[in-house]
């Protein structure tokens, strides 16, 4: 499933990582009269989690649909895996008011779902509850833990996530990072996320790109918030302990209110485990020994 | 029994009303109501100008169809007007030109029927015709449903998962265009779109998912030709508008009766 095609001419100036999911070299669009992006360069390996940050208009969709092979590069070459299974969550779903559709319909989008495999998918998100609501009922966390759930039933290769925390609460947000994270250890999958939120990046993100037309600087999440690059790129907004979010994850609220924490007792708040950091779950096992907290949130 | 010309009347237009509700949840859902009036001013054209070279007429209304929607998205690709601005120029410019093209053709061409619809005048091989091509559209129609409704609900995801949503919209455009010539001789040009979009939306209140609400718009548009047939014989109107009319009536006794006592669904 890594090979990457063997007919194309390209191979020679792709191939040579087997690993890679997917892969852009000095890839570049051209359209109406100007360059969208120019001389990207990005991989992603199955497992790696790649979060591209940037201002409006600086190609972060474009790169994505590079990627994904949804527009041909005018330079550069673009290459992905064969056959390779994508699961797409995007930044929103405006579905027409004459439009009847359920969620269980929805999870059928574009690939045949047995009914206890969309209940279990809906389940791991914490929405099962919801099958039989309406899309059009649903609230911008409920939509977007169904966005996921529907994604994560393809069990993609290559899972890409475009601004899956917005318009949702930081709880939210945190918990939609959670869900990512263990579908990432669960699948082994290759995660890229967009955001436009050049505060708070995923903590488990392995590298960050940030764009603005190409790609400014990359590197781990605390390595590109101290590059002059990024703060020349995002000066006076990233105050420099906001630039990367971590959480301890040691808790999680579950549908009902109550609390699960991550030795696996259920408690109606949180606050009995305060601040209880001796607890990781297995979703943290691959958190850095260092837990130097920039913004710590809980 | 398909000597009576009523039985004739009536199949022809329970075969349209069959093809034309599921193709019209599909125009609903994605606001194209514009188009099939557009695809529908296009098929005069294209009867005009088959009658001139005389050539098969289902054909020529099919090459015109499709030259319109090819004309449109050429236009909305490279050019700098709005969607409505060029539907309005391509709907009302074929009608024109259509409209002159049969003043050449003589009187060769019934413009009344073409307009109306002349569904008394269905042959036996009309209906033959008809049935045939409701077949295959049909047939194609089931086979790119669900790429068509991903495309619909999103064609980013449809994009991104493989779902073809451009094969799947540009093979719907063409099921329209030849929905649109099936449909003339029923309805006629003017009200076809009548016939995509009033099942549709008398649906929709009673359904709870897609599938469900094209079976439901089948139900109502079939209930409109029966409608529209006997108000047509017994008060001798023309029956194109009888059928619209029918149409209407449905949609308003589907708003006014109770049902669960709730809003729409979803």
């Amino acid at each position: 499933m890594l090979d990457l095609p063997q007919h194309s001419p390209r191979r020679s100036a792709v191939g040579r990582e087997p690993r890679a999911l997917a892969r852009m070299r000095r890839a570049g669009l051209y359209a109406n009269g100007r360059w969208l992006v120019r001389g990207i360069d990005l991989a992603i390996a199955p497992g790696e989690i790649v979060t591209l940050v940037g201002p409006n208009g600086s190609g972060k969709s474009t790169t994505v649909k590079l990627l994904l092979g949804l527009e041909r590069p005018s330079e550069g070459q673009v290459a992905r895996a064969r056959d390779l299974r994508v699961g797409y969550v995007p930044q929103r779903l405006a579905i027409d008011s004459n439009l009847p559709l359920k969620v269980a319909r929805f999870m059928r989008l574009t690939r045949a779902l047995s009914h206890s495999d969309m209940v279990a998918a809906l389940d791991e998100t914490g929405v099962a509850h919801l099958t039989e609501a309406p899309m059009r009922a649903l609230s911008g966390g409920e939509m977007q833990r169904v966005l996921i759930a529907r994604a994560l039933s393809l069990k993609p290769q290559l899972l890409v996530l475009d601004e899956p925390a917005q318009g949702v609460d930081m709880a939210g947000a945190i918990a939609i990072y959670d869900l990512i994270a263990a579908a990432r250890q669960r699948l082994g999958c290759g995660v890229l996320l967009i955001s436009h939120d050049l505060h708070l990046v995923m903590a488990q993100t392995d590298r960050v790109l940030c764009l603005n037309g190409h790609v400014c600087c990359e590197g781990t999440p605390e390595a590109v918030s101290e590059m002059p690059a990024y703060r020349t790129l995002f000066g006076g907004e990233a105050p420099s302990g906001l630039a990367v979010y971590r959480h301890q994850h040691d808790h999680r609220h579950l549908p009902d209110g109550r609390v699960l924490h991550s030795d696996g007792t259920v408690t109606q708040t949180c606050d009995t485990h305060e601040c209880s950091h001796h607890h990781h779950d297995h979703d943290c096992a691959h958190h850095h020994a260092d837990d130097q907290q920039a913004g710590k949130v809980r | 029994m398909l000597d009576d010309f009523l039985v004739r009347a009536l199949i022809g237009g329970l075969l349209v009303a069959v093809l034309a509700a599921p193709l019209g949840c599909v125009v609903v859902w994605r606001r194209l109501a514009y188009f099939g009036d557009t695809l529908s001013h296009a098929a005069l054209l294209g009867i005009a100008v088959g009658t001139l070279l005389s050539i098969s007429l289902p054909l020529a209304i099919l090459l015109v169809c499709v030259a319109v929607a090819l004309i449109l998205f050429a236009l909305r690709k490279h050019g700098d007007l709005a969607s409505d601005a060029i539907l309005g120029l391509l709907a009302h410019g074929s009608l024109a030109l259509g409209l002159v093209a049969i003043a050449l053709a003589g009187q060769r061409i019934d413009l009344n029927g073409l307009l109306f619809g002349d569904i008394f005048a269905i042959s036996r091989s009309d209906l033959f015709i008809m049935g045939g091509g409701a077949i295959i559209i049909l047939l194609t129609l089931g086979s790119i449903w669900n790429d068509l409704l991903a495309a619909t609900v999103s064609p980013e995801i449809a994009a991104a998962e493989d779902a073809r949503p451009q094969r799947a919209e540009m093979i719907f455009l063409l099921l329209l265009a030849l929905t649109v010539a099936v449909a003339i001789k029923v309805v006629g040009v003017l009200l076809i779109t009548a016939m995509l979009i009033i099942p549709a939306i008398t649906a929709r209140r009673f359904a709870g998912g897609p599938e469900t609400m094209a079976v439901l718009a089948i139900v109502a548009g079939g209930g409109a030709i029966c409608l529209g047939l006997y108000g047509s014989f017994v008060f001798d109107t023309p029956a194109g508008p009888s059928i619209v009319v029918g149409a209407c009536a449905l949609f308003l006794l589907a708003r006014i009766i109770p049902y669960g006592g709730r809003r729409p669904n979803s």
